[in-house]
């Protein structure tokens, strides 16, 4: 008996100090949050109804003005509107060619191997692999190879094709693993079993393999359209400012013209088209896997 | 047999790199027939299953289906269809979706009121009906191994494979199930071959029984033939529970030898291969061919160690001086007289005939793999 009561003291004991610890792990987790989305996200929806002060920055306001002013930045959104989606659909294409291969045709002891040298890149940051980029693109980089064997005149850097191009390099990796994920997890013997069913191997991969790596390529592409949604570095680099992003609007309004109003309203439509995004692509990926919920946010 | 066979295996060797998994098969399997593929894990029964489905290729020698040479025809060219260990039904799809996956594939195309129709019968074959629109993991397991029947017999093959069918379902349902199979079997009149390392599913099930060991076929025969005249002591100990006792033959006399057990008792037995005068062998003694009575009535004696009530039958371990344990199983009759109490000292006796002897080397270094194995 007294064994019982002890035991259960020992378990409040437990409890107690279960969720203290709970309450330590997830400390600074919370407090970055706080501190480094919630706050400036706080911070900048209110800037979004407020004026331009006149020397710049913020004046304490309640307008919807910035809201109605968003058309005067049309071709930005226009052109993050579709090459976001353009980049990500490029990136799967790439991607999942490699990831069916990773996942179900690569020899077992390749496979780590070939996963990291997917990874690797990732190690260098992607400003120094842009800048690479922008040589190989540039003059004396492949037009000047071409020159040399003949072809003269080829313009690449600059190009809405070399931003899609540094976009689908940049990103393939953030596409490629979630996909093979989820072929690595697919059941083999479903593949046999269609192929026992009378299914050929075009029928098989269309109604098994594909379709069950759905929420893979979900995942996938809403990981690199919203990245892209907020893409800067890329278009400045590979697009010389003439392909211009809404990530090249922000950096516009909030440090050259000093327009902090304008660009919160600018970001907070920016935030709610990419949740817009996130929920539709989950919507879409829970619907067509069947059964299995797949959480994105 | 004039007829043709529905599945022929003619020198059919697989090999893995170094390691060889079937070695040498040949095999006809009559049509109409129920055949268990039945070994221990390793012993290249899956492997064969596989290759009638066209998921392995031999290495040597040919699987004919139905008078065809099979090489080089894909599985979704084989008309064969299979049912999976674990079922591998399609997630994605509902129960409906799943039996008419192989309709869907057949060209030209089925019209969707013929799918319906063949998909609402296969259903109701595996009593399913009704449950077209349910989710596969909305089913228990067996209602999952009924659609797994019902996607593969919906496309009439001419064999049903199945690969361990009942290796994931409980005691009672597996039970239920075996009758199931059987009854369907008969009912569609199409051969089906089943691998199994379960002798008792084996033997309950099917016409024909097909041991393996170690790549190759040890016996082919009906259950009560595998049971009652194993071809060596591998089959002996793998298909049903038996005594094995170590002796030595001191007597030849036509199809009996006499065995000197360990303890000195001569004891007549037959013999399944031609056996030589002091050749060391083992004696297989069935534990319900014992029979236990008053000490000093039989051909030796023991004390009860154990008994096992069930029910209609006991069974006794039984030591005996100088040999071993014995197990041994007797019929319980109404009014209990003939129980024996652990302790107790019995006499153990056999008919004179009923031990078989087989050469010792034999067949017994695959003996530990008998109890090892758990699913394949």
């Amino acid at each position: 008996m007294s064994a019982g009561t002890g035991s259960v003291f020992s378990m409040r004991g437990n409890v107690l100090r279960h969720n203290l610890l709970t309450a330590l792990l997830l400390g600074p987790a919370t407090a970055w949050l706080v501190v480094f989305l919630v706050l400036p996200f706080v911070a900048i929806t209110v800037f979004s109804v407020g004026e331009r002060a006149p020397e710049g920055g913020y004046q304490a306001a309640f307008t919807l003005a910035q809201y109605a002013n968003l058309p005067a930045r049309a071709t930005a959104f226009w052109n993050t509107m579709v090459l976001a989606p353009a980049g990500a659909l490029a990136c799967l294409l790439v991607a999942y060619p490699v990831a069916y291969y990773l996942a179900l045709r690569a020899p077992q002891r390749w496979r780590l191997i070939l996963l990291a040298l997917v990874v690797i890149p990732f190690w260098t940051s992607l400003l120094m692999r842009t800048y690479a980029w922008m040589y190989v693109l540039g003059g004396r980089g492949i037009p000047a190879l071409l020159a040399y064997v003949g072809i003269e005149d080829v313009r690449l850097i600059n190009t809405p094709g070399a931003v899609l191009l540094g976009i689908v390099y940049g990103y393939l990796p953030l596409m490629i693993l979630p996909i093979y994920v989820s072929l690595e997890r697919l059941d083999r013997q479903l593949l046999e079993a269609s192929a026992d069913l009378g299914a050929t191997p075009i029928s098989t991969f269309l109604g098994v393999t594909l379709r069950l790596s759905l929420p893979g390529v979900m995942t996938g592409f809403s990981l690199v359209m919203i990245l892209l949604l907020g893409e800067y570095l890329i278009p400045t680099l590979l697009g010389g400012g003439k392909v211009f992003f809404i990530g090249n609007a922000l950096v516009d309004l909030f440090l050259q013209s000093r327009n902090w109003p304008f660009g919160s309203a600018i970001a907070i439509t920016l935030v709610a088209v990419s949740v817009v995004v996130l929920l539709a692509a989950n919507r879409i990926s829970t619907r067509l896997s069947g059964a299995r919920r797949v959480d994105l946010i | 047999m004039t007829a043709v066979p529905d599945i022929e295996f003619r020198g059919v060797t697989k090999r893995y790199g170094s390691v060889i998994a079937v070695s040498g098969i040949d095999l006809a399997i009559p049509p109409s027939a129920f055949v268990a593929l039945l070994g221990p894990s390793g012993c290249g029964k899956t492997t064969c299953l596989r290759m009638i489905g066209g998921f392995e290729q031999p290495s040597e020698g040919a699987v004919f289906i139905r008078g065809h040479d099979m090489a080089g025809t894909p599985p979704y060219r084989r008309p064969v269809n299979m049912v999976f260990q674990q079922y591998a039904l399609f997630p994605h799809l509902d129960v409906e979706d799943n039996v008419a996956y192989g309709l869907r594939q057949a060209r030209p195309r089925l019209s969707s009121r013929e799918i319906s129709r063949k998909t609402g019968e296969a259903l109701a074959m595996v009593r399913l009906a009704g449950y077209g629109r349910r989710k596969i993991h909305e089913l228990s397991g067996g209602q999952q191994q009924r659609v797994a029947l019902a996607r593969a017999l919906v496309n009439k093959p001419a064999v049903l494979l199945l690969d361990e069918p009942l290796a994931a379902l409980d005691k009672k349902l597996r039970t239920d199930m075996q009758i199931e199979l059987q009854n369907l079997q008969r009912e569609i009149g199409i051969t089906f071959v089943l691998v199994t390392h379960d002798q008792e599913e084996a033997l309950s099930m099917s016409d024909f029984v097909c041991v393996m060991n170690g790549g190759r076929i040890v016996q082919l025969g009906q259950p009560s033939e595998i049971y009652d005249e194993p071809a060596d002591l591998f089959v002996a100990d793998f298909v049903g529970k038996t005594n094995l006792l170590s002796g030595k033959v001191v007597g030849l006399s036509g199809k009996l030898v006499d065995v000197a057990l360990a303890d000195g008792t001569v004891i007549a037995a037959r013999k399944r291969t031609p056996l030589a005068q002091g050749e060391a062998v083992s004696v297989s003694l069935r534990p319900e061919s014992l029979s236990l009575g008053a000490p000093g009535s039989g051909r030796l004696d023991g004390l009860v160690r154990n008994r096992i009530f069930l029910g209609s039958t006991a069974e006794y371990a039984i030591e005996v001086q100088g040999i071993g344990t014995l197990l041994a199983k007797a019929d319980h009759l109404v009014g209990g007289g003939n129980l024996f109490k652990p302790g107790e000292p019995v006499a153990v006796g056999f008919t004179a005939g009923t031990p078989l002897a087989f050469p010792e080397n034999n067949g017994t270094n695959q003996r530990e793999n008998k109890n090892v194995e758990i699913v394949s």
